[in-house]
């Protein structure tokens, strides 16, 4: 939210606003005089500086100092009546707040990097980085994270999810000095507690959303809704396949699998009511021979479409395109694999992490549980391969605006159960935001082939 | 090993060389009871510091500094409270499995089933918990443990009586018993005794806390240690003072002697075997009472294969599978800290491992041929 | 819930075949490596090691210089310097050559991921297939018969070993050095030399096979590659009782075997996928301890080799 908004509702810049150079360039006493008279001028609240700006700008305590004769004795924020005239001068002056503003926000943000205090990040991951999978989306985010004014990280590859990620972890904050942890896979949240509870003074962070009231503070949970990205997956293999089979790859039978499945079936039957997706489960998070063998299975079968949603899904979408069937990606993006059968994928977006670092330098807050799927740009597609014509693409893109509103939801009545069990009722709609209930989807589409094994 | 003739004792004192007072120490070497020991520890010492060289030119080649990396090895294995914890941390389970290869070892079997035994051990464990999981808590403890050592010693055993009623090899029915272990272990906790309201993974139903065993007084090392370490000694005393143990020996030395002298061989291989499976049972059971609360893919990390290669380096002796299972649990703790200090892959440990069972390997081609080990001075 | 025109239970059957023709060639390779070896009086438990070296190598070449096939070579020469180590250290005396393929096993999987980091996000160019499927209009069988030169290869090596070892002087040496190391010391020969080409030769099999997995099928260099299948196929040499022919059908065997998992699944049998997975394994410790006896040494076993003593 910066002064341009409110800019925007008064219509445009007015001449005669300073530049952005003309700023830079300004004697503090020019300034002054600039500041006093945008700021003592108009007096709307709405106009008004905003008040984080004015907070963290180190400079913000020497504007309000300069200001401070013209704010005392009367409230200058008492909003005049706005006839033509004081309109004009009200643009301008806005022109001018905006001006400062923009002048202020580089500045402001030099302030917020003197403020942060240098941290070590450390990032645990259950595989190697550059698998062309999970842990790569995450190694992304951690070259990011490594940007970041203060932030140094340091990686380990190759964590168990068991009591050994507990000893990395240690070792990172007692021998290392590691102020954050991005704890990466989704077994290591149990380890995450215990360390958490033990350590207050670090930060720990982890791909799942399994934070709940009553864990530790300093623990985060974050993790995009990866249904609606498979949603959009559906529908490019919905419209794409000839055969009206689609194929499904899982690693291990856990929930969010089964809900990206269901997304993905859902997806395409939106628009092609008579797929089917046969899905197969192969136990591990990562199997490179039994990822193979599943998609040359499933293509013997008449499947033309699959997606593997297993850690390091490069096996099957090359496999798949020796077969010549077409293939969605998960992860990150995997289009530079198969170039002839690429239609899109399913991505995570975990920049997040770096906001939650920044809140940690510099004591600011943040969220114990994030979730979210398109609207909060927790989740993102692939971009589209060459084979997937315009009409295609603007019907994804469609959806995707539709997840971005909240129109379009995933889980909505009447739907059955691929055993033949109603379970949503006509008119009952899930929201898209109903965690509690997809930890709890234990059963698959109809239109899918398959079990969970779950009860 | 000759014993020292008398020529030699009386006049040593007369022609006193600059090398007497090494040559003095050396006759205590020459003494039967300790010579052999004394030359294997000096075998294997040489071995693991002829493998740390070879490391650290494998290291240099590939741009880093040896020295800086082996003190990375020291620290992250040794060097702080925290490294000892966890050095003895993974020591724990890979002297019990170590067991697994030397026992039965002793009888001229090359069993490599640890892992599997392993497993099952910790499932049993879990089973026989919430059996009795209304009992008191040391009752249930013990019945689980007990449980986990008789499951894997079975497991074992069937590998002592294929071998001695059908002639299969141990070491590939051990092998293949090994994946057949793990995968009826992955169906049981995917399904059938899985607990459901475990999302993350796929998890058995969880032990009663009760029967939970707990850490060392201030320490974050479990008791399961101090289990496998007294296990050692009493196995170290039943082989090395007991008629059954010198039974094991001579059936180990020469099957054909054994079989003359009317020793019951089958008896003897099975229970070897068991033995050695009781003991990577107990390693799983303690795996899920002590860590991890219930039997789950966590179990599967390779304690076994870590035990082939302790069992080896400490050349088949249970009292001597403790320091060296000290020693390797050290240098696994300490991979964690090469990959962040020098961006080495996990597997650098591993390659270290390797070349210490290697050289240790090669070094048995120098038992009994150094001559200051079997001359007296 | 099947769909009507899904093919069902001949999609099962393709896929044995199809998995028979593929999965097969690593196996099949390393047996006959493993065969060469046992037949000199060497057991050789290493190549497991061998197999991900020679993956590695294969893949890292391949990447390096875009040729599969040169990837293919320098897999070989990998597995066969892995093979030269075994040997050199099995030379020296009192040595336990079975300790030393487990160390081997352990020191060549460590070194090949310490090595094979680089080369985990890179693409290689693949080995080409031959379509022996043309004449089917059903993409699932033309898949199925894709097959892939080096398991031809393969086949043609299983023929010669078999032809080389019953006829030819070094086959004759070479069975010597397994059966009576004695008798061929007698005759001039060096035991050692004779078991050390042997275990040469086997390693370079080895990495061959390994390089199949890389650069043909699954096609990917990582560290889940393989599972066991170095292992497996020692196991198989004892099962088809170190006659190379035998090898290439329990090749064949396992290769099928071991596909039926994922093509279950495929027509919604998905109750115990784990225990298939399990199949191989037990159906080589049936045959084992059906074909294995107290009175006699294993039927085809060389007399020298520390496992049939």
């Amino acid at each position: 939210m910066t002064s341009s908004d409110h800019l925007t509702e008064l219509g445009h810049f007015g001449e005669g606003s300073l530049t952005f150079f003309e700023c830079l360039t300004l004697s503090p006493s020019k300034l002054r005089r600039v500041m006093r008279s945008v700021l003592g001028g108009h007096g709307d609240a709405d106009l008004a500086f905003p008040a984080g700006l004015m907070d963290n700008a180190g400079f913000s305590s020497g504007v309000t100092r300069a200001l401070a004769p013209s704010i005392e004795g009367g409230n200058p924020m008492k909003s005049p009546k706005l006839d033509s005239t004081s309109r004009r001068e009200v643009l301008i002056r806005g022109a001018n707040l905006a001006a400062i503003g923009a002048f202020l926000g580089p500045l402001g943000s030099l302030a917020r990097a003197a403020d942060a205090k240098p941290i070590k990040v450390g990032f645990l991951y259950s595989a190697s980085r550059d698998d062309y999978g999970f842990n790569q989306s995450f190694a992304v985010a951690a070259k990011k994270l490594a940007q970041m004014p203060g932030v140094t990280i340091e990686e380990q590859e190759r964590v168990p999810e068991t009591a050994q990620c507990e000893r990395v972890m240690e070792s990172m904050i007692q021998v290392d000095g590691c102020k954050g942890i991005v704890a990466t896979s989704f077994g290591y949240w149990p380890f995450v507690l215990k360390l958490a509870a033990k350590y207050p003074d670090v930060l720990f962070i982890h791909g799942g959303a399994l934070w709940k009231d009553g864990d530790p503070k300093n623990a985060i949970g974050y993790r995009g809704y990866m249904e609606e990205p498979h949603y959009l997956c559906g529908i490019a293999a919905g419209r794409m396949t000839k055969t009206g089979k689609l194929g499904f790859i899982g690693s291990k039978p856990l929930y969010f699998i089964f809900n990206n499945c269901n997304g993905f079936v859902l997806g395409a039957r939106s628009v092609r009511p008579d797929a089917t997706c046969r899905v197969v489960i192969t136990g591990d998070w990562d199997s490179p021979v039994k990822e193979a063998q599943a998609v040359n299975a499933l293509a013997d079968q008449g499947v033309d479409v699959i997606i593997a949603d297993v850690d390091g899904p490069k096996v099957s979408i090359e496999t798949a395109e020796r077969r010549n069937i077409y293939s969605c990606g998960y992860h990150t993006d995997l289009s530079a694999l198969a170039p002839k059968g690429f239609l899109t994928g399913a991505e995570w977006n975990w920049a997040k992490a770096g906001d939650f670092i920044h809140a940690w330098q510099t004591g600011g807050t943040y969220p114990n549980l994030l979730r979210g799927g398109f609207k909060d740009g927790m989740v993102a597609i692939s971009p589209f391969g060459k084979s997937v014509p315009e009409n295609v693409r603007q019907e994804v893109l469609k959806a995707r605006q539709g997840f971005i509103d909240d129109t379009l939801k995933l889980y909505k009545g009447p739907l059955k159960d691929n055993e033949g069990k109603q379970v949503l009722a006509p008119g009952q709609v899930i929201s898209n935001t109903d965690n509690d209930y997809k930890v709890n989807v234990k059963w698959l589409v109809e239109g899918a082939i398959g079990e969970t094994g779950l009860k | 090993m000759r014993v020292p003739s008398d020529s030699a004792a009386d006049t040593s004192h007369l022609t006193q060389s600059p090398a007497a007072p090494m040559r003095r120490w050396l006759s205590f070497a020459a003494v039967p009871a300790y010579g052999a020991a004394v030359e294997s520890a000096c075998l294997s010492l040489g071995a693991i510091a002829v493998a740390l060289f070879l490391f650290g030119i494998f290291v240099a080649l590939g741009g880093h500094n040896p020295i800086e990396v082996y003190k990375a090895l020291y620290l992250g294995g040794f060097g702080t409270r925290f490294s000892i914890e966890g050095a003895l941390t993974q020591a724990s389970p890979i002297i019990l499995t170590a067991l697994c290869t030397a026992i039965p070892a002793r009888v001229g079997l090359l069993v490599i089933g640890a892992e599997g035994a392993l497993v099952l051990g910790g499932l049993a464990a879990v089973l026989c918990a919430t059996a009795v999981s209304t009992a008191p808590a040391a009752i249930g403890t013990l019945v689980a443990l007990l449980g986990a050592v008789c499951v894997g010693a079975l497991w074992i055993a069937t590998v002592g009586a294929l071998k001695h009623f059908r002639g299969v090899n141990e070491t590939i029915s051990s092998l293949l018993l090994n994946y057949i272990a793990i995968a009826l272990f992955n169906h049981l906790i995917s399904g059938p005794i899985r607990d459901f309201s475990q999302t993350l993974k796929a998890t058995s139903w969880p032990v009663p806390p009760a029967f939970r065993i707990g850490s060392i007084l201030g320490w974050s090392v479990h008791w399961g240690l101090v289990i496998g370490v007294a296990l050692c000694i009493v196995l170290f005393i039943v082989l090395r003072y007991t008629t059954l143990g010198f039974s094991m020996d001579i059936l180990g030395g020469n099957r054909r002697a054994a079989q003359v002298a009317g020793l019951p061989i089958g008896r003897l291989l099975i229970l070897a075997c068991a033995i050695g499976g009781g003991a990577a049972g107990l390693a799983g059971g303690i795996e899920v009472l002590a860590v991890h609360g219930a039997a789950s893919e966590s179990l599967i990390v390779g304690f076994g294969y870590t035990g082939i290669l302790v069992a080896f380096l400490a050349r088949q002796n249970p009292l001597a599978v403790i320091p060296v299972a000290l020693l390797v649990g050290g240098i696994s703790a300490s991979g964690g800290l090469l990959q962040r200090r020098f961006e080495m892959p996990d597997a650098t440990t591993q390659v270290l491992q390797g070349l210490i069972f290697l050289c240790v390997l090669a070094s048995n081609a120098f038992a009994g041929r150094i001559a200051s080990f079997t001359r007296p001075t | 819930m099947t769909d009507a025109n899904g093919i069902g239970w001949l999609g099962v059957a393709l896929a044995i075949v199809g998995g028979a023709l593929r999965v097969s060639t690593p196996y099949l390779y390393v047996s006959l490596g493993e065969v060469l070896t046992e037949k000199s009086g060497r057991v050789n438990l290493g190549l497991e090691g061998v197999l991900l070296m020679g993956a590695m190598s294969g893949f890292a070449a391949g990447s390096l210089t875009g040729s599969p096939w040169l990837g293919v070579l320098a897999a070989g020469i990998a597995g066969g310097l892995l093979g030269l180590l075994h040997a050199a250290i099995c030379n020296l005396p009192r040595v336990n050559d079975i300790a030393v393929g487990i160390a081997l096993f352990l020191f060549g999987m460590g070194l090949a991921f310490y090595l094979g980091k680089p080369f985990i996000a890179p693409r290689a160019a693949m080995l080409p297939a031959l379509p022996f499927g043309f004449w089917s209009d059903e993409p699932a069988v033309r898949a199925a018969l894709e097959i892939s030169p080096l398991f031809l290869i393969g086949i043609a090596l299983a023929i010669l070993l078999r032809w080389a070892l019953a006829n030819t002087r070094w086959g004759l040496l070479l069975r010597m050095a397994g059966e009576s190391a004695d008798a061929a010391r007698a005759l001039g020969y060096s035991v050692n030399a004779i078991r050390t080409l042997a275990t040469i030769g086997g390693g370079f099999l080895g990495g061959i096979g390994g390089a199949f997995l890389s650069l043909y099928y699954p096609g990917n260099w990582n560290e889940a590659l393989s599972s066991g299948q170095g292992l497996m196929a020692i196991a198989l040499v004892i099962f088809a009782r170190w006659n190379p022919l035998r090898c290439l059908y329990a090749s064949l065997l396992f290769g099928g075997a071991s596909a039926l998992g994922p093509a279950l699944q495929t027509v919604g049998v998905t109750a115990g996928y784990y225990l298939y997975s399990a199949a191989p394994y037990v159906l080589t410790l049936a045959l084992l301890i059906y074909s294995s006896s107290t009175r006699h040494a294993l039927a085809g076993a060389p007399s020298e080799l520390s496992i049939s003593r």
